[in-house]
């Protein structure tokens, strides 16, 4: 699927919530079931510090496509970077690239990832446009 | 005093959050501001905004008239011997700076010691360790115990004669520790040393007396006293201000510049140059007024009964930690839920219409002494109510539930 194609799937699960209640408490389930990085890649080298939450977040290349593994130590923090690797890993660096993420807006969860919220998500999808960035002029 | 004329006195805090009342526990960020307050800001602007000290027109004299009579009301409210004592600067943060920059660059040299606690605001450790780089000089600090208390005994073989100044909070923003600034003043003075008083969280919370406590300088911000942003204090005695060379330069803190010479203004002008927060000066001195009609006993006693409320309500809760058990402590809870991260619990509690603060507060150091990633923090001021409190409770057993 299409980073667009995944975007709107998402989107359209949401719309299936009612109230903030169920919406976080499916970021948190999110955030709990899944294993989102190898313990060894956990390092301090692909550590994006926030203020307040910590996020690690890893990149490689396989068979052409970006695999991003990561991981925070806040839950909330840890669903949405969920909702992020969904719909940015297994992409090509070019549509990572230019991968608007409008999603984010449409789900209600802006406030998120602005950039005064301190979660270290801001910096965590920058990172990723960062690798995207590296591996699409190293092909 | 009625409580529920109080409220209506803070337009703000009957509005909703996320569709839900909202409960505000975070006054130690900063406090909602009285609509008079607010009026005096309209009015500035609307029936006399014009720049103040120079001006022979009307409107200049007339806001001169109201900033003057502000600098009287704040010189009053801390018990300050004159007016011209009082400095109008934008904030705690700017006040300390001011001090470490001109009192600090003429009086620290090399291997002098700068004196600080344990609990500080970054605004209380970064100034001092700039001018301690600068200079050579070195920081120490003054350790606490588990509880966050600072350990007296320490702080007696710390202090020495190379002690130039200790720069201390009167109430730890963190921890809400009260600390015995009066009894560390003494101490301090006894060794030749000058003494900082850094009152962000105390101003708003109990009556201060800057003659009978002895200090040498004691700092406040106007937006945590029911006042506007942007706007602070610094109280320093008079010999020791008129000692200190100014701070920054431009209008307002000449007497007469020429290309060869500058002669400096007196006090407070010396230190207040440029073009101040006028308006910003204006509210401080009404929001004085409003607290001064409210009085520091129902405002004691209101923050007293939070105080025990919510710490009774926290330590019903399963896996909660309050962080700072100090005996003396303001209405500033710091908590910890085991297991949880406290962004999460935040961004559950503000979804429910509950402003707390998490994280670490501006105090790294104190985070790194519990070994903790941060804090949650509720911090009262007297127009919370008892309801406010249990609200607080629902939500963080809502947090639990939605977490676990």
């Amino acid at each position: 699927m299409t980073i667009e194609e995944i975007e709107r799937e998402i989107v359209n699960e949401f719309d299936l919530f009612e109230s903030w209640l169920e919406k976080y408490e499916y970021l948190i389930e999110l955030g709990k079931d899944l294993p989102l990085i190898e313990s060894s890649e956990q390092t301090d080298e692909n550590l994006i510090a926030g203020c307040q939450s910590r996020v690690w977040l890893h990149a490689k290349l396989a068979e052409g496509l970006l695999v991003f593994t990561a991981n925070s130590d806040a839950i909330i923090t840890k669903g949405i970077i969920s909702l992020l690797i969904r719909v940015l890993s297994n992409q090509n660096a070019a549509d990572v690239l230019g991968a608007e993420l409008k999603f984010i807006n449409e789900i209600g969860l802006t406030e998120h990832l602005s950039p005064t919220r301190s979660n270290g998500l801001v910096s965590m999808v920058k990172q990723m446009k960062n690798y995207a960035y590296t591996f699409s002029n190293t092909k | 005093m009625e409580l529920t004329k109080i409220h209506t006195d803070f337009p703000l805090l009957s509005r909703k959050v996320h569709g839900k009342p909202l409960v505000y526990l975070d006054n130690g960020a900063t406090t909602q501001k009285p609509q008079i307050v607010i009026d005096a800001i309209t009015d500035y602007y609307t029936e006399y905004n014009s720049n103040i000290h120079r001006g022979v027109h009307h409107l200049s004299q007339l806001a001169t008239e109201k900033y003057e009579v502000a600098r009287k009301t704040i010189q009053q409210f801390i018990g300050a011997q004159f007016s011209h004592e009082i400095i109008f600067s934008p904030g705690t943060t700017s006040s300390i700076n001011l001090v470490a920059s001109s009192w600090g660059r003429a009086n620290v040299s090399a291997d002098d010691e700068v004196l600080i606690s344990a609990m500080e605001h970054h605004s209380n450790i970064v100034p001092w360790q700039m001018l301690c780089e600068e200079k050579g000089a070195k920081l120490k600090v003054i350790p606490m115990n588990d509880n966050g208390e600072l350990i007296m005994e320490q702080f007696e073989s710390l202090l020495s004669s190379k002690t130039k100044i200790v720069a201390i909070n009167h109430i730890s923003n963190t921890l809400g520790t009260i600390n015995p600034v009066e009894k560390i003043i003494a101490m301090a003075h006894d060794k030749g040393s000058l003494v900082l008083v850094d009152g962000a969280q105390s101003v708003a919370h109990m009556p201060i007396d800057v003659v009978s406590l002895n200090a040498d300088f004691y700092v406040f911000s106007g937006h945590k006293l029911f006042g506007p942003t942007g706007v602070g204090i610094l109280y320093g005695k008079e010999a020791i201000l008129n000692e200190m060379p100014p701070y920054q330069g431009g209008g307002d803190m000449i007497k007469s510049v020429s290309f060869e010479k500058t002669t400096y203004n007196e006090l407070p002008h010396k230190f207040e140059a440029g073009t101040p927060n006028i308006v910003g000066g204006i509210g401080l001195g009404k929001a004085i007024e409003y607290i001064n009609e409210i009085g520091f006993d129902f405002i004691i006693e209101q923050e007293s009964q939070l105080k025990n409320a919510a710490t009774k309500m926290l330590e019903s809760i399963e896996d909660v930690k309050i962080i700072g058990q100090a005996k003396q402590k303001a209405s500033v809870i710091s908590f910890a839920i085991n297991g949880f991260h406290p962004l999460d619990v935040g961004t559950i509690l503000d979804q429910l219409g509950i402003s707390i603060r998490t994280g670490h507060h501006c105090t790294q150091p104190i985070m790194d002494f519990y070994n903790i990633p941060g804090t949650i923090r509720a911090s009262f001021a007297f127009y919370n109510t008892l309801e406010d409190i249990a609200k607080l409770r629902a939500g963080i057993l809502t947090a639990k539930t939605m977490l676990s």
